[in-house]
C-alpha cells in the first residue's frame, strides 16, 4: 500500500514532458492494436450479428504463422503469407461451424465461438508448443530507437500504428466506396431486403470473416517484436479488444478507434499509478462500468442505433 | 412467364399453402387477394426463394425455381417487394437503389446509371432525398424506394407483397397508377393486396386466397361482380 502511495508521488512530482509522450505513445501503440482486434469484431458483427470471440486467436494464428515462415521466406513474403493462410482459415471456421446453421440463436453462437476460440488455442499448442516466440524487429533491433519529442521509442512502434491506421482507412474506402463493400453493408443492414437484390448473403458473411481474420492477422505480426507472440495469446486481447468495441459502441469503427486509443493510453499511465499486475483488471473494470452505465457505448450514436436492425 | 402448379409450403411443421395453381403471363397485372394471414405472403416468399416448397412445381421463364436459391431468383428477373418496405435503413437512398441493380451489375456503370435516372423519372422524390438516410424518409417515401429498388434490376416480373398498407389515400392512388403505368411500359406484375378494391380495379386477373387455397380465380371485372368476393372483401352485400 504504501509503496503504492509512494509510486503514484513520484508520478505526480516527477512526470517530465519526456516521460509524458514516453508514456503516451505507448498508450497509443497498445491503443491502436486494440482497436484493430475491435474493428475486427465489428466487421463480422455487423454482417452477422455474431460476437465472434475467436478474433484474438486470428492475431495468434498470424503472429504464430509468419513466425514459422520465416525459416523458410524473407520477412515480407512471410508476413503476407501469413496473413493469406489466416484468411483461410478464418473463411474455414466460417464455412465449417457457421454457414450451415439455420436461424441460430445468438446463445448457441457465444458458444460456437468460444468454442473455436478453446479449439484453435489447443490447435496451436500442439503445433507451436508453449514456448513465447516473436518476429525480428522489422527495422534494427531490440535497442535501436528513435527519439520522438525526447522519448524514445522503438520504430517497430511506428510500423503498428502506421499499419493500423492504414487498415483502418482501407476499410473505411472498401465500405464506403466499393460495390462490394456496399453490399456487406446491406447485409447487415437487412439481410432479407439483400437476398431479394440478389446478394448472397451466405458469402459476405464468410467475406467477413475473411476480412477480419486478415486484419487481425496483420495486427498479429505487426505486434510480434514488441509483445511476442504465444499460443494463448488471443484470450487477452479478445477481452481487451472487446471491451474497445463495447466501449466506442458496437459495430461503430470509428468509436473503435478513439475507444481502442482511449484504453491504451489509460493502461501506459495507469502503469505509474497501481502496479503493473492491475494493468489488465483495468479494462475489465471499464467493461463492467460501460454496460451498466451506457450499454450503446461512449460514442454510439443514437440516431445510428435507432436504425440497427440488432 | 410464372406458372404454379400444385404448390404446397409453409414453416417448418406449419402448412400454410395447399395445392397452389396459377399464372402470370406477361404483360399483365394479376392480384392476389385474401384476408389477414391467407398465405400471400407465403406465396410470393416461397416464388422468391426465401421459403422452401414442400411440393409443387413452380416455373419462370421454363426455369425451375424451386431449385433455386433466393439469391439467385432476382438474376432470372423476378423480384419482389416485401411487405413491409424492408429498405436498408443504415444507408442513404441512391445507396439503396444502387444495390436493387446488383443483379445487372455487370452490365456495367453505363446501364445502372441508365436505370437509376429511369427510376428517379417514375419517383421524383427519391431523386431529392438521395443523400438522405433511407429509414428516415416517410412510409410512402419508403414504400417507393422499395419499388425503385426493385426495378433497378429491370425486373420482367416485379411482385409487391401489400404496397399501399400504411399510407394516406392520395399516396395509395399514387402507387396504383405506378403500377399500372410499370404494366403499360411493359412489365409483368403480381400484386398481393388487402385493398381488394383498389387492385381489382387495376388489374387484369385475380385470385382470391383463403386458408392456404385459391377458392376463385378470373378476370378482375368478374371478380368485382361475384357475390361471394363482394361480400368478403369488398365490404359490399346486394
Ligand atoms: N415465419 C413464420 N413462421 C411460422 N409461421 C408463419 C411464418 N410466417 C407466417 N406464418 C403463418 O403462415 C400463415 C400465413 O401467413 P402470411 O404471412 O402468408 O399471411 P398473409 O396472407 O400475407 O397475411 P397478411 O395479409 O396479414 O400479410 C399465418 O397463419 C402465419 O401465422
Ligand atoms: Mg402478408
Amino acid at each position: 500500500m504504501f509503496d503504492v502511495g509512494r509510486s503514484s508521488f513520484i508520478f505526480l512530482t516527477k512526470m517530465t514532458s519526456e516521460l509524458f509522450v514516453q508514456y503516451l505513445l505507448a498508450g497509443i501503440t497498445y491503443g491502436s492494436i486494440y482497436a484493430i482486434v475491435a474493428i475486427g469484431f465489428n466487421i463480422i458483427y455487423n454482417t452477422t450479428g455474431i460476437i465472434n470471440f475467436a478474433q484474438g486467436e486470428f492475431v495468434m494464428f498470424g503472429g504464430m504463422i509468419a513466425i514459422t515462415l520465416l525459416q523458410f521466406m524473407p520477412l515480407p513474403l512471410a508476413i503476407i503469407l501469413a496473413v493469406i493462410l489466416t484468411m483461410i482459415i478464418g473463411a474455414g471456421i466460417e464455412i465449417c461451424f457457421i454457414r450451415w446453421l439455420k436461424a441460430p440463436s445468438v446463445l448457441r453462437l457465444v458458444i460456437i465461438t468460444i468454442g473455436i476460440s478453446i479449439l484453435s488455442r489447443e490447435v496451436a499448442v500442439h503445433v507451436w508448443g508453449e514456448s513465447i516466440r516473436s518476429l525480428p524487429y522489422f527495422v534494427g533491433n531490440e535497442i535501436t530507437s528513435i527519439s520522438i519529442l525526447g522519448a524514445r521509442i522503438s520504430p517497430q512502434v511506428l510500423w503498428v500504428v502506421a499499419a493500423s491506421g492504414l487498415m483502418f482507412i482501407c476499410l473505411g474506402i472498401f465500405f464506403k466506396t466499393t460495390s462490394v463493400g456496399r453490399e456487406m453493408r446491406a447485409c447487415a443492414s437487412n439481410r432479407k431486403a439483400a437476398t431479394l437484390c440478389g446478394i448472397n448473403t451466405e458469402n459476405m458473411v464468410t467475406l467477413s470473416f475473411v476480412l477480419s481474420a486478415g486484419m487481425g492477422a496483420l495486427a498479429g505480426c505487426m505486434m510480434s517484436p514488441i509483445t511476442y507472440s504465444q499460443y494463448d495469446m488471443g484470450t487477452g486481447l479478445a477481452i481487451k479488444g472487446f471491451t474497445v468495441a463495447i466501449l466506442g459502441g458496437l459495430g461503430s469503427s470509428g468509436g473503435a478507434v478513439a475507444a481502442g486509443l482511449l484504453l491504451g493510453v489509460i493502461e501506459a499511465f495507469s502503469v505509474s499509478v497501481v502496479p503493473l499486475a492491475f494493468q489488465d483488471a483495468i479494462a475489465i473494470a471499464i467493461l463492467l462500468i460501460i454496460l451498466f452505465i451506457r450499454p450503446q457505448g461512449l460514442f454510439g450514436s443514437k440516431e445510428a442505433s435507432a436504425l440497427k436492425e440488432f | 412467364m410464372l406458372k404454379i402448379r400444385n404448390l404446397a409450403s409453409g414453416y417448418g411443421k406449419i402448412k400454410v399453402l395447399k395445392n397452389i395453381s396459377m399464372h402470370v403471363d406477361a404483360g399483365e397485372i394479376v392480384t392476389i387477394i385474401g384476408a389477414n394471414g391467407a398465405g400471400k405472403t407465403t406465396l410470393l416468399s416461397t416464388i422468391a426463394g426465401l421459403v422452401k416448397a414442400t411440393s409443387g412445381e413452380a416455373s419462370f421463364k421454363e426455369t425451375n425455381i424451386l431449385k433455386c436459391k433466393a439469391a439467385t431468383i432476382p438474376g432470372l428477373g423476378c423480384v419482389m417487394v416485401p411487405e413491409g418496405r424492408q429498405v436498408f435503413a443504415t444507408m442513404s437512398v441512391e445507396e439503396n437503389m444502387l444495390l436493387g441493380g446488383h443483379p445487372v451489375q455487370k452490365q456495367g456503370k453505363a446501364v445502372i446509371n441508365e436505370l437509376l435516372e429511369h427510376q428517379y423519372e417514375l419517383f421524383p422524390i427519391l431523386r431529392d432525398r438521395k443523400d438522405q438516410l433511407a429509414g428516415t424518409l416517410s412510409g410512402g417515401e419508403q414504400q417507393m424506394l422499395a419499388m425503385g429498388r426493385a426495378l433497378m434490376s429491370k425486373p420482367s416480373l416485379v411482385m409487391m407483397d401489400e404496397p399501399s398498407t400504411g399510407l394516406a389515400p392520395l399516396i395509395v392512388k399514387e402507387i396504383f397508377q405506378i403500377i399500372v403505368r410499370l404494366r403499360d411500359e411493359g412489365n409483368t406484375v403480381l400484386l398481393v393486396e388487402q385493398n381488394a378494391k383498389a387492385a381489382l380495379g387495376i388489374a387484369d386477373r385475380g385470385y382470391v386466397l383463403e386458408t392456404g387455397k385459391i377458392i376463385v380465380q378470373g378476370p378482375a371485372e368478374d371478380l368485382l361482380e361475384n357475390k361471394d368476393v363482394q361480400r368478403a372483401y369488398l365490404g359490399r352485400e346486394k
